[in-house]
């Protein structure tokens, strides 16, 4: 066994031993939220899956970026195959394990990657500029300072050093080819780097082609490991998570806010409607919370949602609110979940604080994160809903959390208290001397 | 004095064991707001004018909980529409005409939930409907070749996937559509949604409806259609606002076809 292979195979199983740690962890924060019944309807969710996630049907609102995000993502789909075979290659010490056996169907795969991560290449480039260079206001909002535009950066870099080591490994390959070398068979003329690998290395001798294709090898295969473990600590999670996100997406009408069965039945026996359900109610002395005052309060899947976001700001960007200036973003919304509950995970990790009744106290909620401000300018309009391109439903959490401030604590805009007011002493909004049916006497026959 | 015309109650439709095809749901705003009422009058007139037996229910209409449930309020929600189920369903409603997207949102999409099951129907759809079975014929030609906008309500469009059916009544009158440049998918709200309509906006830049209002000036329309009575206050203050109340006209789409037919 060479060294390398030993290397590769110490490598390989620390990745998978923190990988497995992280991502077991990742999957208990998002069991966090609460279970929520579905509607089944498996067809209508594989076929959003197919739609949205993997064909991508949302983005193309908008071409340009739709067509230079195809090109990253096709690379990314497309290339793991030639990471099949680095994991082989580096396991049993082989070089280039698959060509034997596909013969020229190897060549145009590798090609068609080759194709594939040059159009990746200029997409990321044309990103890193827009991201830095162009002032794009979603690009620029309050919420992207710091750590979430050095993340975003973090990962076109990355990109950038996969397609430099595959660049190296391919190039110094097809050049150690040409010159015949020991443990590198022919495998055909890859389409791009059969003459860009001539022109950078060509005359280079034989250990510093090899020093370079290893380089290219080990960079490619390394870069791909820490993306693994550092997705996880990233925004850009959503190239696993969106399809998930996308299957369990609320299938309901948009118009449909969750139900609350506790309240529709307690007002039902109020009403008579239903035999009083006092005895069941006896039970529990505490006064029962509604809606989300912290993440234990919202559905699993918001948390899926907010795990998926990759704070691209579409919702934020159609958001009406805050085009005109106020305090809302969703974006910052799904942002703020998944901070509120890294805080939570922190704090179970580190066995400072204990679960009680699937919740824990920390003397902290969402309320920590979230301004009232910003829940109350929110119009239920939909847009940020419409525009994600992943299914994230930010307006969701923020119906939940006005539930709970204005069912549990009574708070709320007090411009709403006379609307309340009205609804319930005269079954309209507004509080009118007039009969509901006053306005009637206005249809009139027309005079001939 | 003009001689009015009498809407049945659907008391009185009991009373005589008579069943109206339609139940008019009129809604807080077509109630009680004196720019909504002329909507409710609108379509009260169409109905009539087509020999449609419709019906209301008068005071036994109340709010459909709408805005308290997107304020949070779930109680008030709960007591307005389990109220209002109990009446509808004591009538045995099988189909309810709307004005107002909200009503017809939370009628459609969320009484089912609570007990109430019915077929509802906003007045756009309805119209659109009347035209294509030509029972309902746009004549006058008032708005002929003239540029007139449409703005999407968000409840009607986004919410509920109607964009073509308030499109296709526009089309009846032969005028001259201009779409906004934010319209369908991307309408931009009037920014009376989500109870906003009851309180004074968070601290901005500017209100949404001015927004919007910009980009209908934009247009140079001086003629806009909406569907909701709530983006017709929103869209109505905020062209007050840029002072152009003299140049351009917000309609609801059943206004313009009565201007039209000059009913």
């Amino acid at each position: 066994m060479s060294i390398q292979q030993i290397a590769f195979l110490l490598v390989l199983g620390l990745v998978s031993f923190i990988g497995f740690k992280r991502y077991s962890r990742l999957r208990r924060n998002i069991l966090l939220g609460k279970d929520v019944d579905f509607v089944q309807n498996a067809k209508k969710r594989w076929s959003n899956v197919l739609l949205v996630a993997f064909g991508q049907k949302k983005m193309f609102k908008n071409w340009i970026p739709a067509i230079l995000h195809l090109f990253i993502y096709a690379a990314f789909v497309i290339t793991q195959i030639e990471l099949i075979e680095i994991i082989v290659d580096g396991v049993f010490g082989t070089h280039r394990f698959f060509a034997a056996g596909l013969g020229g169907f190897y060549t145009f795969i590798i090609s068609f990657i080759e194709i594939l991560s040059a159009f990746a290449l200029f997409a990321t480039i044309i990103f890193l500029w827009r991201r830095n260079m162009l002032k794009i206001p979603r690009f620029r909002k309050p919420e992207m300072k710091g750590w979430p535009t050095k993340d975003a950066n973090l990962i076109l870099i990355g990109e950038l050093l996969l397609l430099t080591g595959i660049c190296c490994m391919n190039g110094a390959d097809m050049v150690l080819q040409e010159m015949n070398a020991e443990h590198y068979p022919q495998t055909g003329q890859f389409a791009i780097t059969s003459w860009l690998g001539p022109a950078l290395f060509g005359g280079l001798n034989e250990s510093l082609l090899i020093a370079i294709e290893r380089f290219g090898w080990w960079l490619h295969i390394l870069t791909v490991f820490s993306f693994i473990i550092y997705l996880t600590y990233s925004k850009h999670l959503h190239i696993l998570l969106a399809f998930p996100n996308v299957f369990y997406a609320k299938l309901k009408s948009r118009g449909e806010m969750e139900n609350m069965p506790e309240i529709m039945n307690e007002v039902k026996s109020m009403m008579g409607l239903i035999p009083d359900s006092n005895e069941t109610a006896e039970m529990s002395d505490e006064l029962p919370s509604f809606g989300a005052k912290d993440i234990f309060d919202l559905e699993w899947r918001t948390i899926l949602n907010a795990y998926t976001c990759t704070e691209c700001g579409r919702c934020t960007a159609q958001c009406p609110a805050n085009l005109t200036g106020k305090k809302l973003s969703p974006r910052k919304v799904m942002m703020d979940i998944r901070d509120r509950v890294e805080e939570v995970a922190d704090g179970l990790d580190k066995g400072k604080i204990e679960m009680k009744d699937g919740k824990f106290d920390d003397g902290k909620s969402l309320f920590d994160y979230l301004d009232k401000e910003e829940l109350y300018a929110c119009t239920a309009c939909n847009a940020c809903v419409e525009a994600c391109p992943v299914m994230i439903d930010p307006l969701s959490p923020i119906l939940e959390m006005r539930r709970y401030d204005i069912l549990s604590e009574s708070a709320g805009p007090k411009d709403w208290l006379p609307m309340f007011n009205s609804i319930e002493q005269v079954g309209a909004v507004w509080q009118m001397p007039d009969a509901r049916d006053k306005w009637t006497e206005q249809l009139t026959k027309k005079e001939n | 004095m003009k001689e009015t015309i009498r809407i049945k109650r659907m008391s009185e439709h009991l009373e005589a064991g008579t069943v109206p095809e339609i139940l008019f749901w009129v809604g807080c705003a077509g109630s009680y707001d004196a720019r909504a009422q002329k909507v409710a009058v609108s379509i009260s007139k169409i109905l009539t004018a087509l020999n449609i037996e419709f019906a209301i229910l008068g005071d036994e209409e109340s709010c459909t909980g709408d805005p308290a449930r997107r304020a949070g309020n779930e109680f008030l929600f709960q007591m307005q529409a389990l109220q209002n189920i109990e009446i509808l369903n004591g009538y045995s409603v099988k189909k309810i005409l709307t004005i107002c997207p909200h009503c017809f949102n939370t009628l459609k999409n969320e009484y089912p939930a609570l007990g109430g099951n019915y077929d509802v129907i906003h007045h756009s759809q309805y119209l659109q409907e009347l035209i294509d079975d030509g029972k309902l014929k746009v004549e006058g030609g008032d708005f002929k070749g003239k540029k007139l906008t449409y703005h999407d309500s968000c409840y009607l469009g986004r919410v509920n996937n109607v964009y073509e059916a308030p499109r296709k009544v526009l089309e009846a009158l032969d005028a001259d559509l201009v779409e906004l440049k934010r319209c369908r998918t991307k309408g931009l709200c009037c920014g009376a949604g989500g109870a906003q309509m009851y309180k004074e906006d968070e601290p901005g830049d500017k209100r949404i409806n001015a927004e919007r209002v910009e980009e209908i000036l934009a247009t140079g329309a001086k003629v806009v259609a909406a569907n909701c009575p709530f983006c017709l206050t929103m869209l109505g203050d905020g062209i007050k606002a840029e002072e152009k109340q003299e140049e351009v006209m917000v309609y609801d789409i059943s206004e313009l076809i009565v201007q039209s037919n000059n009913w």
